[in-house]
């Protein structure tokens, strides 16, 4: 049973690109946990402070095209030792959807009407998700509002996710 | 049923298929540099799996911040200097021998037609100019290649572009690709592997095929890919020339991994160049382009010409022909990165370092240093670049900075007015300098 959960930082913009997740001057720390004050340090969206708007987020819901750019596996280390375990988007960059399942965090594509819903809805309040791998299921709730949505999640993806990661599936398996 | 070259280098490689999902790959190559591979190395030894799977596919550059620029990327090409000599791995190249991963390893012959590569660098996709698939990779599929020698990808999808016409003087191979970005949006081949196609493709040398193929990853594809030819034949032949017995023969196995005249694409798309003009891109993404006779009167700070993208020795040629009896605006700090040392030193033997100097650049080692803002060249807060490089990002080469993109003519000519212009290459043929 793998079970994320926790407040959404909503990300009101298509194109983040892994440069503004984490920029290329801090690419030269080999410990994940420097990375973690500047997250989202360069991008440029209204009303948006990383530093006070990061802090209580363990999930990201975004627009298409997230994670798009360079390679850096530093965009979601950023994230997770941040406590940002998943992230929901309309699309992903191949490279940084690849590195959220092969670090075992999901990366979760919903259809743009859904992404906008949950937008309309949730994205003015405070607002609690929880991502059911298992039930391919994720839950919304604020104070207000609840709401239930389905997701598709191969099964390779599972896997990973529930090993932990591609370096564990990759020991066993090759 | 026909196949694409992609499919028919997925099919020679495929070692596994968990649930059908996904193709895990054998890889003929893992290419390693010095800001991704540490922490894959770090985390190896923590698992006490410090391994490599075959030490002689295993390439490494240090390139991205060289010299080291402080303690701590001095510690990066410590962590990789030291894993490549424990694993004996000859194929090392270090300060003085070192340049821009995706010029270096072409030149060195390290890349093949039908070869699987892998890097931990999004540029990857260059390689596929050989006809090869070749992707870039986050730092845990880089450790399990190092490790195990294998990477999955979804099966692929192939996205065929035909490039027709007949291309004007001053135009370029950077032009065409920036033109394709803007057509297809910075996500309009993700997950697709790009097979460029058509007669412009066939009439380019290597670095151009290097350049188109450099930027499939900025419409998101996961490679760019041009099938092998005589050209690809030609450039390959001083490392290939002891396994054929002529070129022919060659060309004739190479041809064995060319797409089938019945493959079937994932879509397809023709594109004629015969009116295309410069272009360089003018807002934060690289799908923002319009042409340079639309962009008079862009003041800049900086004019970077090199990287993976543009720093190879057809581009400085070409530059040094704009440059040529010229010297820079005043108040440009104009900044030449050859790729590698052996494009550093044709430079210098055919007098283009010269031109460079005698205009006012600063000629520098090779590294991709101001590209990603880490070295050699970070633009303040405020300022503006025009350069050759393939990203413009807000902040990529500096917190506060703005990235032109644009070909090393239109940088060149750019350097001298001190603003983006477009070059006397262009300008003198059709009379369309504007």
């Amino acid at each position: 049973m793998k079970k994320f959960e926790g407040n959404i930082l909503f990300l009101d913009r298509s194109d983040i690109n892994t440069d503004e997740i984490i920029p290329a001057r801090y690419l030269t720390e080999i410990e994940k946990t420097a990375l973690k004050p500047h997250l989202l340090e360069d991008l440029k969206l209204d009303g948006f402070d990383p530093k006070k708007d990061i802090e209580s987020a363990s999930m990201i819901v975004t627009r298409a095209n997230f994670g798009c750019g360079s390679s850096r596996e530093h965009a979601p280390w950023a994230l997770e030792v941040n406590g940002i375990h998943a992230v929901i988007a309309v699309s992903f960059a191949r490279i940084f959807r690849q590195n959220m399942f092969n670090c075992g965090m999901p990366a979760i594509e919903l259809p743009e009407d859904e992404i906008n819903a949950i937008f309309d809805t949730f994205s003015k309040d405070q607002t609690r998700m929880t991502v059911d791998i298992e039930k391919h299921e994720i839950m919304l709730q604020s104070k207000h509002q609840t709401r239930t949505t389905h997701f598709r999640i191969s099964d390779f993806d599972r896997a990973l996710i529930q090993t932990g990661g591609w370096v564990e599936y990759a020991d066993w398996h090759y | 049923m026909g196949k694409t070259i992609a499919e028919k280098i997925f099919e020679t490689h495929l070692v596994d298929e968990p649930f059908g999902d996904v193709s895990v790959l054998r890889l003929d190559r893992v290419f390693c540099h010095e800001i991704t591979t540490p922490t894959a190395i770090e985390d190896l030894v923590a698992r006490g799996k410090d391994r490599v799977f075959d030490p002689d596919k295993i390439k490494v550059v240090i390139d991205h911040v060289s010299p080291a620029k402080d303690s701590k990327t001095a510690l990066q090409g410590k962590i990789l200097r030291d894993w490549a000599r424990r694993h004996n791995i000859q194929d090392f190249f270090d300060i003085g021998r070192n340049g821009v991963c995706h010029a270096l390893f072409p030149e060195k012959g390290f890349v093949r037609p039908g070869f699987t590569i892998i890097m931990g660098d999004s540029h990857t996709c260059t390689h596929g100019a050989f006809g090869a698939f070749a992707a870039g990779v986050g730092t845990t599929d880089l450790e399990v290649g190092i490790l195990k020698g294998v990477c999955a990808f979804k099966p692929p999808q192939t996205y065929r572009i035909d490039i027709i016409g007949t291309l004007r003087k001053g135009v370029f191979a950077k032009d065409i690709i920036l033109k394709l970005i803007q057509e297809l949006t910075v996500n309009g081949a993700t997950n697709r592997v790009i097979e460029f196609r058509g007669k412009i493709v066939d009439e380019m040398g290597m670095d151009q095929r290097m350049t188109l193929c450099n930027m499939a990853v900025e419409a998101g594809a996961t490679c760019g890919i041009c099938l092998p030819d005589r050209t690809t034949v030609d450039y390959l032949w001083e490392f290939i020339k002891d396994e054929y017995s002529d070129k022919e023969e060659a060309l004739k196995a190479f041809s064995e991994f060319g797409s089938d005249a019945d493959a079937t694409y994932a879509d397809t798309k023709t594109i004629d160049v015969s009116d295309l003009e410069p272009l360089a891109t003018y807002g934060y993404k690289p799908d923002n382009v319009k042409p340079v006779s639309e962009m008079k009167g862009t003041r800049i700070d900086q004019v970077y010409i090199g990287s993976c993208t543009n720093g190879r020795l057809e581009d400085l040629r070409i530059a040094a022909k704009v440059l040529e009896g010229h010297t820079i605006n005043p108040h440009v700090r104009g900044i030449v990165s050859p790729a590698t040392p052996k494009i550093y030193s044709q430079a210098m033997e055919e007098g283009i370092l010269k031109i460079f100097m005698d205009a006012g650049f600063c000629v520098t080692n090779p590294t991709c240093g101001a590209c990603l803002g880490m070295s050699n060249g970070v633009l303040a807060a405020g300022e503006v670049a025009a350069s050759t490089t393939n990203r413009n990002f807000n902040g990529r080469m500096g917190k506060g900075g703005m990235v032109h993109l644009m070909s090393p003519a239109t940088a060149a000519a750019s350097a001298i007015t001190g603003e983006i212009s477009n070059s006397r290459l262009f300008a003198e043929n059709q009379g369309a300098g504007k």
